[in-house]
C-alpha cells in the first residue's frame, strides 16, 4: 500500500515577533503533518505557541512585526503558504483552509444578519448566484443542526445562544467545503453540555465531508474524545507527537505525563487527595532556560538536561519525543 | 448548629424597558434555594452558566441583596443586617473571585493591598503588619519580595495566590470561592487546588466552592449542590457521585464531560438544546425542556427537593 500523502506539511516552522524587548521566537522549529480525514490535536498551556502555529498557517499574524525564519515551510497543495502573495493566500484562506475561533461572539459581526455572513464567504470564493447563495446558507445552517434555518438566517448574532453562534461560525467555515478546518479552542467558552454537542457535530461533519481537522485546545479531555493524533507543545516547541492512545497510555515526555496527572480524576479512590502538580511556571519566551526548556520543572532532570537542548527524535513509528530520557520506552 | 443556613432564598433581578423604564420582566436567578453548610465542610456548587451559582455565592455574603428568604450565619440572621452591623462579619466571610487580575487593583502593589485590609480590620498590631504580610505570602507560596510588585508583574497563578492571601489576611472563618481556578492552566489549577486544600486544613476553614467543572468539584468538595435555572436539583456527597447521582441533569453533566482516556470514548451528547432563559423559565420542573425522561407530569407540576438519605436530596418525579 502506498504511504498516504499528507495534505498539509509543516516543516521547521519558526515564527518570531519583534517586540519592544527584542525579538522573541514564539514558535520554534515546529514540524508536523496533517493527513486528510484525520483530526490532529495540538495541546499545551497558555503561551506555548499553539495559536501562533495555527495563525502562521492561515497567515493571520500582523505582518509588520512577524518574521518567519527562512527554513520555515508550510506545504499545502504543492505550494509553500509562507511564500504566497496576499492575493493567492486569499484563495486558500476561508476556501481551502478555514478556521474557527474560540469566542463565537467576537468572530461574528454583530451588525450583520448571520445569513449575510455565510453568504459573504460564498460570494468571494464561489460563482453561485444570489439565490443559490441564500439556499446554500440555509442548507449550511441545517447541516450544523440549527432549528428553523429559514428564519434563523435572518437573525443577528445577539439573537442566538453561545452554542448556536459557534454552530454559525462552523457553518461559515465549512460553507466552501475546505480541505482543512483549524479549530482554535472551539468549545472553551461553552458549557459542557453544549461542548458535547459541538464536538459531536464536528466529528459528524468530518465523517460526512472528509475534512481534516486541526484542533487546538488546552483541554486533554477534549483531545481524548475527538483526536486521532496529538502534538504536545511546551514553550514554543513540540515536545511530543504520538497517536492519541500512546499519549494517554504511554506518554514518553515527562511534561505530557505530568500534564495528564494534574487533571482531577473521577472516582472514589481519588476523592480529596492532593493532585500531582508541575512545580513552577512556564518559562518566559524572553528568558528561556539553557538546555531542555522543561528541565527546571522536570522531576527527572539530570545534568545533561540543563546543558544540552534535546532534539526531537523518533524512537518508534509515528512517535516523536524531545527528551534525553524518554519514559515508557519499549523496544 | 450549622455554620450557614440558607432558607428559601429568592433573587429576582428586574429587567427595565419601555419609555417609562418600568419593570417589564424579572430574571429569576434564584428560586427558593435552601441548604446548610456545617463548620469545616467544603460544599461545591456546580451548574452551567446562568444557573445562578455566582448569584448564590454573592448573595450569601451580602454582596447582592436577596429578594426574599433568610441567610443565617452561626445562627444569626444576616439577611437584613445594616452595613455597620455587618462589618465585623465581613471579616469572617471572605470572597475569592474568578478573574484574578480584575480582582486586584492594578495601581496598588501586592503589599499595599494586603496592608490595606490588615490595617482596616486591625488584624494585628501596627508594628507586626509587615512580618504578618511576609508570613501570609509564605503561606500561599510566594516570596516576600512580591510585596513591592504590581499585579501585572505576576503570572495568573501568582495573582490567584495573592487573592487567596488577601482573603486569608483577615483570618476568616468562611470563604466563598467563585470559580477560583477556571481562568488557569491545568498545571497551575492543580497547584492552586492543592494550596486551597492545605490552607483549609491549616486554618480550619469552611468553604463554598463554585465551579462549572464537575471534576474539580468532585475532587475538592465534601458535598455538592447541582443547580439548574436557579433551583437546586440535587444535593449529594462527592465521594462517589457516579453511583449516587440520580437526577437526569446531574447524570447528563457527568456524561457530557469528556473522559481523559481515548479508549473510553463514548457518545457524549445527552442533552439537546440550550438552557431556557431565566427571564422566562418553563412551568413545572425547570429541566423539563431538555430532560430525556420527561413525562406530562413534569411540565405540569414542580417537583420538590426531598431528602432521600443522609446528605442526599433530589428534586425529580422520576426518582420518587
Amino acid at each position: 500500500m502506498d504511504q498516504p500523502q499528507p495534505i498539509l506539511k509543516v516543516t521547521q516552522l519558526s515564527t518570531c515577533f519583534r517586540t519592544d524587548q527584542g525579538e522573541v521566537t514564539a514558535v520554534d522549529n515546529v514540524s508536523f503533518e496533517l493527513f486528510s480525514g484525520e483530526s490532529l490535536g495540538i495541546v499545551g498551556e497558555s503561551g506555548c505557541g499553539k495559536t501562533v502555529t495555527s495563525k502562521s498557517i492561515m497567515r493571520l499574524l500582523p505582518e509588520h512585526i512577524t518574521r518567519f525564519k527562512p527554513e520555515s515551510r508550510i506545504e499545502f497543495d504543492n505550494a509553500n503558504l509562507l511564500a504566497l502573495g496576499e492575493r493567492a493566500m486569499r484563495e486558500v484562506r476561508g476556501n481551502r483552509i478555514a478556521m474557527i475561533f474560540q469566542e463565537p461572539m467576537t468572530a461574528l459581526n454583530p451588525v450583520f444578519k448571520i445569513g449575510w455572513q455565510i453568504e459573504e464567504a460564498l460570494k468571494y470564493h464561489t460563482k453561485l448566484s444570489r439565490n443559490q447563495r441564500r439556499e446554500r446558507a440555509i442548507e449550511m445552517l441545517r447541516l450544523v443542526e440549527i432549528p428553523n434555518p429559514d428564519q434563523r438566517v435572518n437573525e443577528y448574532p445577539h439573537q442566538l445562544s453561545g452554542g448556536m453562534r459557534q454552530r454559525v461560525v462552523i457553518a461559515i467555515a465549512l460553507c466552501c467545503e475546505p480541505d482543512i478546518l483549524i479549530a482554535d479552542e472551539p468549545t472553551t467558552a461553552l458549557d459542557v453540555t453544549i461542548q458535547a454537542q459541538i464536538l459531536r457535530l464536528m466529528d459528524e461533519l468530518k465523517k460526512k465531508l472528509g475534512t481534516a481537522i486541526m484542533l487546538i485546545t488546552h483541554d486533554l479531555g477534549v483531545i481524548a474524545q475527538v483526536c486521532d493524533r496529538v502534538v504536545v507543545m511546551y514553550a514554543g516547541q513540540i515536545v511530543e507527537t504520538a497517536s492519541v492512545h500512546d499519549i494517554f497510555h504511554r506518554p514518553q515526555h515527562p511534561y505530557t505525563k505530568a500534564l495528564l496527572e494534574s487533571i482531577p480524576k473521577s472516582g472514589k479512590q481519588e476523592h480529596g487527595k492532593r493532585l500531582p502538580t508541575i512545580e513552577g511556571i512556564v518559562p518566559s519566551l524572553f528568558d528561556l532556560p539553557v538546555g531542555c526548556r522543561f528541565h527546571d520543572r522536570c522531576q527527572l532532570a539530570e545534568d545533561r538536561c540543563r546543558d544540552e537542548m534535546p532534539q526531537l527524535t523518533t524512537p518508534h513509528d509515528n512517535r516523536d519525543v524531545r527528551c534525553h530520557f524518554p519514559l515508557n520506552e519499549t523496544s | 448548629m450549622a455554620m450557614i443556613q440558607v432558607d428559601n432564598l429568592v433573587k429576582h433581578f428586574p429587567v427595565r424597558g419601555g419609555i417609562l423604564n418600568r419593570v417589564v420582566a424579572n430574571v429569576h436567578a434564584l428560586n427558593g434555594v435552601s441548604f446548610e453548610i456545617e463548620r469545616g465542610e467544603t460544599v461545591g456548587i456546580v451548574g452551567e452558566s446562568g444557573c445562578g451559582k455566582s448569584t448564590l455565592g454573592k448573595t450569601l455574603v451580602r454582596l447582592i441583596e436577596a429578594t426574599s428568604g433568610t441567610i443565617r450565619y452561626q445562627s444569626e440572621e444576616i439577611t437584613h443586617m445594616s452595613h455597620s452591623e455587618l462589618m465585623p462579619l465581613r471579616r469572617e466571610m471572605q470572597f475569592i473571585f474568578q478573574d484574578p487580575y480584575s480582582a486586584l487593583n492594578p495601581r496598588m502593589t501586592a503589599g499595599g493591598m494586603l496592608r490595606e485590609v490588615i490595617r482596616f480590620h486591625k488584624v494585628v498590631p501596627a508594628d507586626q503588619v509587615e512580618s504578618y504580610i511576609d508570613s501570609l505570602l509564605g503561606k500561599v507560596g510566594m516570596s516576600a519580595d512580591a510585596k513591592k510588585k504590581f499585579p501585572h508583574e505576576f503570572s495568573g497563578g501568582q495573582r490567584q495566590r495573592l487573592n487567596i492571601a488577601r482573603a486569608l489576611a483577615v483570618k476568616p472563618e468562611f470563604i466563598v470561592a467563585d470559580e477560583p481556578v477556571s481562568a488557569l492552566d491545568v498545571s497551575i489549577q492543580a497547584q492552586i487546588l492543592n494550596l486551597l486544600m492545605d490552607l483549609k486544613e491549616e486554618f480550619s476553614l469552611t468553604l463554598l466552592f463554585i465551579s462549572h467543572d464537575l471534576k474539580v468539584i468532585e475532587h475538592f468538595c465534601d458535598r455538592m449542590l447541582v443547580m439548574y435555572l436557579g433551583h437546586v436539583v440535587e444535593e449529594l456527597p462527592c465521594d462517589d457521585i457516579l453511583e449516587k447521582a440520580r437526577h437526569p441533569y446531574t447524570q447528563a453533566l457527568l456524561k457530557s464531560n469528556p473522559v481523559s482516556d481515548p479508549d473510553e470514548r463514548r457518545e457524549l451528547v445527552l442533552l439537546e438544546g440550550d438552557v431556557p432563559s431565566p427571564r422566562n423559565p418553563p412551568s413545572g420542573c425547570p429541566f423539563v425542556t431538555r430532560c430525556p425522561i420527561a413525562e406530562t407530569r413534569c411540565s405540569a407540576e414542580m417537583p420538590t427537593l426531598k431528602q432521600k438519605d443522609e446528605g442526599y436530596r433530589v428534586s425529580c418525579w422520576a426518582v420518587e
